[in-house]
């Protein structure tokens, strides 16, 4: 195949809303390298930039985990403090004379390096997953990432308790710059492994393994190979934590920021590759501005405002008897009328878009029966003399 | 004689665990979800026998008060947080369970703030025949802890609330067939878990005089080892787990080179309980209809 | 060669104690419409289970082509050329009716593309997506769900779901396609719809079926053969006229 048939082939499907991601990093990229080339950027604004872009790398590939392959990690942090610490001991141990002469080189292969030993520990942890599931393997990956800590917490190596002191680091002036390009890639990564039928599959596997398996899904390889991509993301997003950090403190790797990413991933709407990008970014954002604000015991309020939030978007998310509700007073809906009025607005004749677009990846679980409906669904089975009510178009599917 | 004394307090700290474990594993049978607030409302019986201790001096007053404000305190999470999931998808319970045990810490942080209390209920002395050395406060919990654990076994087994329950466990729809209301049932499971829960947290500080916001994080993981090393969802499994449990971290703990690994051995350990035998020392397997 | 695509030899399986199916010998010959009936509880969905590799066979083996696939795993199974529809329906909810049956294709040989490939993006990658889509289009064009290809799967009225669930076993290109109970909660007209969609199916892409169902119209309306299954055992089979009459038949729907 020549190139001119290659890149008709990519404007045969090419989307503009699918690169839209792309061209928000790629321009916030450019705009904040050129205002800190010029020199306008303080050591604070550059380390919230550094904090958002490492945050959104890690929320996004817990995102692969929890929304796409619809299991839970509690122990996501784990696979960053995996990443960070064998990161750190290349940049400083291993190699101290190259991250002072060709601190970029040194950096890229920290990442590589603490990227391979996370995706190790993603592959050891995606085992369990091939036997366990939903609150079992919740519980493994928490236990999993207690384990991590504990263990770095004891080894001399690394510091111990007191935590690993990382005196080679890259440039913080330009450190965002790094990150945020390494956001881009690992964004493509996510994304193009979604958009292929080997995300299906994983897709597929969420929405129903065992009919996953009739169709021929290898259910086991999928498995490993989500845990593996998203660990080796994560543990480059803890190399990249790392470099901003004086002291790297495996206690900082606990359950509490497992779960800070997991509120990201599920307020972003799971398996809403752009709605982990806006949730954490936002979120990130507010964390550090209140903390100049809210300090000492009332830096509380805001988890107290997570928690709510989370509660109450899961509840609205899934509870069955909000289903009503949920249909009417949607953002989907919401933004559908907001633009059928523009479109009105702006010209009477031209036919509104046909609002079947194709809906990408939105996972919504409410949808999806629980073990306890299953179990119901099962044990009845249907007689032959039933007759189907046009009225309830599910009646055989949902009893 | 060291041996015996660490063997007692193995033994005790074990019916601490087994009675949150108990405390999970029938939400676990009976709802069919994992609470994973369970574990604070630990830390919320904590708080308040704390308090009540400081008002009226007397530990016995203040554990019955934790008893019935963590019943209630259950019951209430049950109604408003995960009643309306009933029917979702296990994965969403699990989320908002997490959401609500961040709310309760973030909770006593705001009222208590987040510096550790020390709390000493009581000291009932020690016991010395001969070389051996056994502590009273461990004997009592130890022993209240079998008392509770046979009450509750007779509740479950004689009572008509209690062969409720077990009807739920075995299949929802049918007992709501016979006329068993099931909202009331979960809802008495959620107040039964939720007073062990505050008995457990009383005898906790009892052993450890220390309150905190995150009291109940590491005991509720570890009853929750507990209950699926014992097989969740069955009550003698529950407190099988919890004793073995207590008796590995407290030999553990006894051991220099193994002390700060406890929590990994005893995290290891579950992660090889659920792979070589998800269904733990005695728990039923189920299989999935096709 | 011989035209027996699907063997059963005594194919048999215990659950503890329990005898859920025993000596069930099935025979089913290229391009057959196959019944596979029985009164509730009677072991039929087990059968499936066991021939499509969910349940591993306590006794018995299990023939395709000759060849012997017994315990084997589902995913083995179905590249083995066995595709199957569940009695409730198991769409992937989530994803759009084209997805769905996209997932089916992704195992054909034509459309080689793995894991790394589709990261970077490479020309593979282009040429299968759209081949594959292309191919679920026709598929669905075939069951007249062209139109609904980019709606969530779960949003399709009944008869379409079960319809999409056909379209989709048929994309992982079986031989031997397993329908479970395909007119449950169907009323008759959907039903009717129903029955010339399979035999349509059956001519179309050259399929060999086996069906089990209820509806005694829909099983005396297409099937060429019938085997019937009672408490796990088979009390009779042979040519559908000649079965549905059999006194033992009779017996085991209307009671004594």
């Amino acid at each position: 195949m020549n190139l001119k048939n290659y890149i008709s082939l990519i404007k045969k499907g090419f989307k503009i809303k699918n690169f839209i991601n792309y061209f928000v990093v790629i321009a916030v990229t450019l705009i904040f390298g050129l205002i800190s080339g010029i020199g306008g950027l303080n050591r604070s604004t550059l380390a919230l930039l550094e904090q958002i872009g490492y945050s959104v790398i890690a929320a996004v590939s817990l995102s692969l985990v929890v929304g796409f392959l619809g299991e839970l990690s509690l122990g996501h942090a784990a696979f960053m403090s995996l990443g960070a610490f064998t990161g750190s001991l290349f940049q400083n141990a291993v190699f101290p004379s190259l991250s002072s002469s060709a601190p970029l080189l040194s950096l890229i292969l920290a990442m590589i390096i603490g990227g391979i030993i996370a995706g190790l520990f993603g592959f050891i942890i995606g085992l369990p997953a091939l036997r366990l599931k939903g609150d079992y393997l919740a519980i493994v990956t928490l236990a999993f990432g207690e384990i991590i800590k504990i263990i770095f917490q004891n080894m001399d190596l690394f510091g111990g308790v007191m935590g690993f002191q990382n005196k080679y680091r890259y440039d913080i002036n330009s450190l965002f710059i790094v990150i945020f390009v390494v956001l881009l890639l690992a964004l493509a990564v996510i994304q193009n492994l979604i958009r292929s039928k080997h995300g299906r599959a994983v897709m597929a596997v969420r929405d129903n393994e065992i009919a996953a398996k009739s169709m021929g899904v290898n259910v086991s390889y999928y498995k490993i190979a989500v845990f593996v991509i998203s660990a080796v993301i994560a543990g480059v997003a803890g190399v990249l934590f790392a470099n901003t950090q004086s002291t790297i403190k495996s206690s900082k790797f606990d359950y509490n920021y497992s779960i800070n990413l997991l509120v990201m991933v599920v307020l972003g709407g799971m398996g809403n590759v752009n709605g982990t990008l806006l949730a954490s970014t936002v979120i990130t954002f507010i964390d550090v501005k209140l903390a100049t604000i809210l300090t000492g015991d009332l830096a509380v309020i805001k988890n107290i405002v997570y928690a709510l939030i989370l509660i109450v978007m899961v509840i609205y998310n899934n509870a069955p008897s909000l289903k009503k509700f949920r249909e009417r007073f949607n953002l989907t809906n919401a933004f559908n009328a907001l633009k059928k009025f523009i479109l009105t607005l702006f010209n009477k004749k031209k036919k509104t878009k046909n609002s079947a677009e194709e809906v990408e990846f939105g996972a919504d679980w409410s949808k999806i029966p629980t073990k306890i409906e299953m179990d119901a669904i099962l044990s009845t089975d249907l007689k032959p003399d039933e007759t189907y009510d046009p009225d309830v178009p599910d009646k055989g599917a949902k009893r | 004689m060291e041996v015996i004394t660490t063997f007692l307090n193995g033994l005790s700290l074990g019916g601490v665990y087994a009675l949150i474990a108990l405390g999970y594993t029938m939400v676990y049978g009976i709802a069919k979800m994992l609470n994973f607030a369970h574990g604070d409302v630990i830390m919320v019986g904590g708080y308040t026998v704390m308090v009540f201790f400081n008002l009226t001096g007397q530990p016995l007053v203040a554990a019955l008060i934790a008893v019935v404000f963590c019943s209630l305190v259950g019951v209430v999470i049950e109604k408003l947080a995960y009643k309306p999931l009933r029917g979702a998808s296990p994965l969403a319970v699990l989320i908002t369970a997490i959401g609500v045990s961040y709310l309760l810490e973030s909770l006593a942080q705001i009222i208590f703030g987040s510096s550790h209390k020390i709390v000493m209920l009581a000291d009932l002395g020690k016991l010395i025949l001969g070389s051996l050395v056994i502590d009273l406060n461990t004997v009592v919990t130890l022993l209240s802890a079998i008392a509770i654990m046979a009450a509750l076994t007779l509740f479950v087994n004689k009572t008509k609330t209690g062969k409720a329950m077990l009807a739920v466990s075995e299949d929802r729809h049918a007992a709501e067939l016979m006329g068993v209301s099931v909202n009331k049932i979960i809802m008495i499971t959620f107040a039964i878990g939720s007073a062990l829960a505050a008995v457990a947290g009383t005898f906790y500080i009892l052993k450890t005089p220390d309150v905190s916001t995150t009291m109940g994080a590491m005991p509720g993981i570890k009853a929750f080892t507990a209950a699926v090393i014992g097989g969740i969802g069955s009550i003698p499994g529950a407190m099988l787990g919890g004793i073995l449990l207590g008796v590995i971290e407290t030999v553990c703990n006894a051991i220099p080179a193994l002390s700060n690994f406890s929590i990994a051995i005893e995290f290891g350990l579950l992660i090889i309980i659920l792979l070589v035998k998800p269904t733990g020392l005695l728990g039923k397997k189920k299989r999935e209809k096709v | 060669m011989s035209n027996t695509v699907l063997e059963t030899k005594d194919l048999g399986i215990s659950f503890g104690g329990l005898k859920a199916a025993q000596e069930v010998n099935l025979k089913i010959e290229k391009n057959q419409l196959y019944g596979l009936i029985g009164p509730n509880g009677a072991g039929k969905t087990t059968v499936f289970n066991m021939i499509t590799g969910v349940y591993k066979p306590t006794y018995g083996e299990i023939f395709l082509s000759g060849e012997n696939i017994t315990g084997l795993s589902q995913v083995e199974i179905n590249k083995k050329g066995i595709a199957r529809t569940f009695q409730n329906i198991r769409l992937f909810n989530n994803l759009s009716v084209i997805k769905n049956v996209m997932v089916g294709l992704a195992n054909r040989k034509e459309y080689k593309c793995n894991l790394a490939q589709s990261i970077f993006r490479t020309p593979a990658y282009y040429k299968a997506e759209s081949a594959m889509r292309e191919k679920a289009k026709e598929l669905l064009d075939v069951f007249g769900l062209l139109d609904d290809r980019n709606q969530s799967a779960s949003n399709l009225p009944y008869g379409k779901q079960r319809k999409l669930e056909i379209a989709r076993a048929l994309a992982t290109d079986p031989r031997l396609l397993l329908l479970d109970e395909p007119a449950a909660g169907m009323n008759p007209q959907e039903t009717e719809e129903l029955m010339e969609t399979i035999k349509f199916v059956r001519d179309r892409f050259d399929m060999t079926i086996l069906l089990i169902e209820h509806d005694m119209k829909l099983v005396g309306g297409i099937c060429d053969e019938l085997t019937v299954l009672n408490f796990g055992k088979e009390i009779c089979k042979g040519n559908t006229k000649e079965v549905l009459n059999h006194p033992e038949v009779v017996k085991a729907y209307l009671g004594e």
